[in-house]
């Protein structure tokens, strides 16, 4: 954008200008780049590495093993890390669902349709995603040790539609409003019944908003910490709460090739899914902060 | 085609007499009829995020009115509970413990310097990230080959979870680690005081600037080429340029993204708690509320509720004097165009 010709200074003194122009750019974006990859490309290398050799600094893969993932699966040790993965990936998918469900047709009103207190709405919904979850833990620690909720999946899930929901519908209804509604009206024109502009205009149009946001409330439940560290027990504990505190083979010795190797398995499928979506996920990520 | 809609809109609309005076009626029924239409859309996410959110509030903020129950560290009687006044409030901010100051080491004597912890991290955390996400914006913002893949590799920390982030740094910053070994230093970087808060400073620079980048960018993206052409055609300096052009323009957007970040180091929990677990004065606001928990939760209820006003007053400060209004840039134009 910036990196524009320079149309008035002279031709040869411009054209040394912008090669010196672009070759910054590249510099810097290579210093991106290493920096963004770097600590993440470590942990794999040493996710793949010896026990043995846990501080050996040779920046390539060397002594590659599988023995650290075994670690990881491994119940003899105290692991129960597939448990934990399921548990993640419950807790995450049922909570995802629920903001969904509740969210679209939120977002819809908030973004389609007039009525009064629209803004104090949106408001409440902004302020309810700033809020500070440790608000909510000491309290919901005690109500939900009343009756007997504690190390429950409820006791998991509820706190954390306290945060997703309002990411979804905030997400969701700068979606919406881009959205060429109009398309309806004219599927109306040309023949549909409501139901077929529903079914092929306006769902086909929304599914993708829909899904990166379901990926972006995904990954927020997936990575939360602070709630399930204080509210589960081991039969309901999720995979960040169990690398956090990971037994390794030695007592009083930090595992960090089996951390490594764990945070490997919790990270790949996310790193992948943010690959493949990227374009999106960026979309959904910055929607409603400029527009 | 519309032919073949006709027949079957027929019987709905009604006779063209009644239309005529139906229509000046409708307008107005169309606005309740949306209204209503609004209020059945949003009621039950409101209701839901009310019992997850208002509900566990209001019972914080009627807990932290409550004594907590146990022995009294100063006289030694049980205490049985019962209404506290703002008892809880004053062993927090002026760290008292029964009559006396709490004494060194114990949780009541952190607050201060809980605070004084959490705003240090917040303010040196965001102003880093603010100046190098505006400067990977710039680049990204740039055309060159390979530029989607620089988006796609910026992406990456954000995606990891904080929990990996700070066990993966921990490793980095562990003694026989790399951190050391690359820069020919022996620092104890968890076990000592500014070398712990630099290390999670790092860390939490590292997985939260690309967010910070990718709004930027947003922002920037928003910005025609032609402004900078005109002021370029002009005689503007590069520095000109950016602080007369790119600067006012893109700060609104950088306003959201300051203030969505501020908020979210206030609460910062998941990096001091698993690098150092709060020790060599890394302890948070959060980790003091979630060490309190266990020790009483009427006082940790205080606590949080405490936190929760700060986090509060801080956001009201930034939407009402630095004019960063998030949800202004949500709302759709209309109000956008009565804010200019």
């Amino acid at each position: 954008m910036t990196a524009v010709s320079f149309d008035t200074a002279p031709k040869t003194a411009a054209r040394r200008r912008e090669r010196w122009a672009s070759g910054r750019t590249y510099l810097s974006a290579a210093i991106i780049f290493i920096w963004c990859l770097i600590p993440f490309y470590w942990m794999i290398v040493t996710a793949f590495r010896d026990v043995g050799y846990t501080f050996d600094s040779t920046p390539f893969f060397t002594h590659v093993t599988w023995d650290n993932f075994t670690t990881v699966f491994s119940e003899n040790l105290g692991n129960h890390f597939g448990r934990n993965l399921l548990n993640s990936l419950f807790v995450a998918g049922v909570t995802t669902v629920v903001a969904l469900l509740f969210g679209v047709f939120a977002a819809y009103a908030l973004s389609r349709l007039e009525f009064r207190f629209k803004f104090l709405v949106l408001g409440f919904v902004l302020g309810a995603s700033m809020f500070p979850g440790v608000a909510l833990v000491t309290p919901l620690f005690q109500l939900f040790t009343n009756i007997g909720w504690y190390g429950t999946y409820q006791a998991l899930i509820i706190p954390n539609i306290s945060f997703v929901l309002p990411l979804t519908v905030y997400t969701l209804t700068s979606f919406f409003r881009e959205m060429p509604w109009e398309l309806e009206e004219s599927a109306r024109i040309d023949g549909c019944t409501q139901g077929q502009a529903f079914r092929k205009v306006i769902m086909p149009l929304a599914a993708p908003a829909v899904f990166t946001t379901a990926i972006l409330a995904f990954i927020a439940s997936w990575n939360e910490f602070l709630i399930a560290s204080q509210l589960s027990n081991d039969q309901t504990k999720t995979v960040t709460v169990a690398i956090a505190y990971f037994a390794g083979a030695q007592a009083h010795q930090e595992p960090y090739t089996a951390v490594m190797a764990a945070g490997t398995v919790v990270t790949i499928p996310l790193v992948i899914l943010v690959l493949v979506f990227q374009r999106k996920i960026v979309a959904g990520l910055t929607a409603g902060a400029v527009k | 085609m519309s032919t073949l809609a006709q027949p079957k809109r027929a019987p709905e609309t009604p006779s063209p007499k009644p239309k005529k005076v139906q229509k000046e009626v409708g307008q107005d029924r169309a606005a309740t009829s949306q209204g209503r239409w609004a209020f059945w859309l949003i009621s039950p996410a409101l209701v839901l995020l009310a019992v997850v959110i208002v509900y566990p509030v209001v019972n914080a903020i009627i807990m932290a009115f409550q004594k907590d129950q146990g022995l009294d560290p100063v006289t030694k009687v049980f205490v049985q509970g019962g209404p506290a006044g703002f008892d809880n409030f004053v062993h927090w901010l002026a760290q008292q413990c029964g009559s006396a100051a709490c004494a060194p080491g114990t949780l009541g004597a952190q607050f201060w310097s809980a605070v004084g912890t959490t705003f240090f991290f917040t303010v040196v955390t965001v102003v880093l990230e603010t100046v190098l996400g505006f400067w990977m914006a710039v680049i990204m913002a740039r055309t060159f080959r390979g530029r989607s893949a620089l988006r796609a590799a910026v992406l990456v920390p954000w995606a990891i979870p904080t929990a990996v982030t700070a066990k993966l740094w921990f490793f980095i910053f562990a003694f026989d680690g790399i951190a050391n070994k690359l820069f020919g230093t022996a620092i104890l970087w968890t076990g000592s005081e500014w070398p712990a808060r630099w290390a999670i400073i790092i860390s939490d620079v590292w997985k939260t600037t690309p967010f910070m980048a990718l709004l930027i960018l947003a922002g920037l993206q928003i910005i025609p080429a032609e402004v900078y052409e005109a002021a370029k055609v002009d005689g503007a300096s590069a520095w000109q340029r950016f602080t007369q052009i790119t600067l006012p323009l893109v700060k609104p957007a950088l306003m959201v993204a300051v203030l969505f970040r501020v908020l979210d180091a206030l609460r910062m929990y998941d990096l001091p708690a698993i690098m150092t677990q709060g020790s060599n004065g890394t302890t948070t606001l959060s980790i003091l509320v979630v060490d309190q928990i266990r020790q009483g939760f009427n006082s940790a209820a205080a606590l949080s509720t405490i936190t929760f006003l700060i986090i509060f007053l801080v956001a009201f400060i930034f939407v009402r004097f630095l004019g960063a209004n998030a949800v202004a840039s949500a709302t759709p134009k209309t109000t956008k165009g009565q804010e200019k």
